[in-house]
């Protein structure tokens, strides 16, 4: 079902974890990797700190791809906050699949702080993706829209 | 068996074992079955019979935190809750007296009325059959047929806790419990999405459902907080109730006793035990089965990890429908 709109780019929500993915990100940029502008970056202390409602969040005000970007499973700097986030996320992923939004529009990729490459290159597969999957499903306000 | 537990009581209170009574009284109607606390002044006012639906065990959060000893009354299904609330620390188990009663399935009164029946005055049990006092005339239902969707899939008639038990229970279980998830899993994102859609918006946040949800047991809920933006309808955008929902589902993930409260109250009729299911499913397949409130100091999937846990994109290797 999606959306025409010639104008639409997609809108990208990266979460990253403040050691590592948040670090990555920051690589990325200092070696000069682009990833693309529609990827916004919002920096939490943690992957684990990622609230479910942050992700419901982002998709009700027009997201159209949710990203979590944490330390590898074991090098969590709260030693194993991302080994909870990954059991939340699947199960979360999981819920909003069986609610009918699609499940290529979320994922989970972890990316350590030397790691600016697979940043870049996570970014720009995503962001690949979400626009060939094109416009979300409105699930923001209908009445605040044309 | 009213009787029974009626006599029992009694005894306890007069021993001075028990303070007070937590059982079921009438409600409006003579079918309505409301939870109560009695003493021993009112003991005679307790009812136990098969319009005793609803789930007694989150009841005694407030009450243990007075003094004295509350006997409960518990249905197998309240009491996984009750273990569940035991396990969490809500429910101090010194201080409450469980006994096991026998549950033959419980009835829904809009089942009845489903069946064409109007301006129903009373509704007795007969055995295997009700009988049903209208003003239009009398008539019989088949106590089978009017079951509370949640009697469909009971977990079984093993009372899981309770210290002495009275009454004999009777196999309401009819198929697989998962059988609506799955179906629901089978369709494509599209029809999924029209489904939720069509459903949780008739939802009008009423709250029943959180508030008689026996995992859902927070002092302070994240959904009483003006500045979340999601504590009311009128504020409410196109998503706000499948947010609403998913969340409120997520937060019992993992110590959902599946006991089925949170439909029989919506006065929408959402199938709401459909999201909890899915967790439900999802947590059996992915990390084991586990049944919330089997038992007490349970430790439950989301409050536990392992190394070699799958990662979340399991949920888009594994089967489904096609996108």
């Amino acid at each position: 079902m999606p959306v025409k709109n010639e104008n639409w780019t997609p809108t990208i929500v990266a979460f990253c974890c403040n050691w590592c993915s948040y670090a990555g990100a920051d690589l990325a940029g200092s070696s000069r990797l682009s990833y693309p502008a529609n990827v916004k970056i919002i920096r939490i202390p943690c992957s684990c700190r990622l609230n479910p409602l942050f992700v419901l969040r982002a998709f009700q005000r027009g997201a159209d791809g949710v990203i979590l970007c944490g330390c590898h499973p074991g090098d969590c700097h709260y030693t194993t906050g991302n080994y909870y986030a990954r059991r939340r996320m699947t199960l979360l992923f999981s819920m909003l699949d069986y609610l009918g939004i699609d499940r290529r529009r979320t994922r989970v990729e972890w990316v350590s702080a030397a790691e600016g490459a697979k940043f870049s290159a996570t970014m720009n597969d995503f962001a690949k993706t979400i626009t060939e999957l094109g416009e979300n499903k409105k699930l923001g306000d209908l009445r605040c829209k044309e | 068996m009213q009787r029974m537990m009626i006599d029992r009581a009694k005894e306890l209170l007069a021993s001075g074992q028990v303070n007070r009574v937590l059982g079921w009284e009438q409600g409006e109607h003579s079918w309505d079955r409301t939870p109560a606390f009695f003493d021993g002044g009112n003991i005679e006012n307790l009812k136990y019979d098969g319009f005793c639906g609803p789930n007694v065990s989150k009841y005694l959060v407030g009450e243990v935190a007075k003094d004295g000893v509350v006997l409960a009354f518990l249905k197998p299904c309240d009491s996984w809750s009750f273990n569940q609330l035991a396990t969490e620390h809500r429910i101090n188990t010194e201080k409450v007296y469980a006994i096991g009663v026998g549950c033959r399935g419980k009835i829904d009164v809009e089942k009845v009325r489903a069946k064409g029946i109007k301006g129903i005055l009373d509704i007795a049990e007969d055995g295997d059959t009700l009988k049903v006092h209208t003003l239009y005339g009398d008539s019989t239902v088949e106590r089978k047929e009017v079951l509370l969707d949640k009697c469909l899939s009971c977990k079984g008639k093993e009372h899981k806790a309770g210290a002495e038990f009275i009454g004999q229970s009777e196999e309401t279980s009819v198929g697989d419990k998962f059988e609506l998830v799955a179906k629901l899993e089978a369709m494509t994102p599209d029809e999924r999405f029209a489904f939720w859609r069509s459903e949780l918006s008739k939802c009008i946040r009423c709250n029943a459902c959180r508030n008689v949800c026996p995992a859902c047991s927070c002092i302070k809920c994240v959904f009483d907080n003006p500045h979340t933006g999601v504590q009311n309808k009128a504020a409410a955008d196109d998503f706000e109730e499948n947010l609403f929902h998913i969340i409120r589902a997520f937060h019992v993930a993992g110590r959902c006793t599946d006991c089925g409260e949170c439909s029989r109250v919506c006065p929408q009729g959402i199938p709401l035990h459909l999201l909890n299911r899915k967790f439900i499913k999802d947590i059996d397949e992915l990390y084991g089965e586990y049944r919330a409130g089997a038992e007490i100091g349970q430790r439950h999937p989301l409050e536990n990890f392992d190394k070699g846990d799958c990662e979340p994109s399991i949920v888009h290797e594994r089967g489904g429908s096609a996108q």
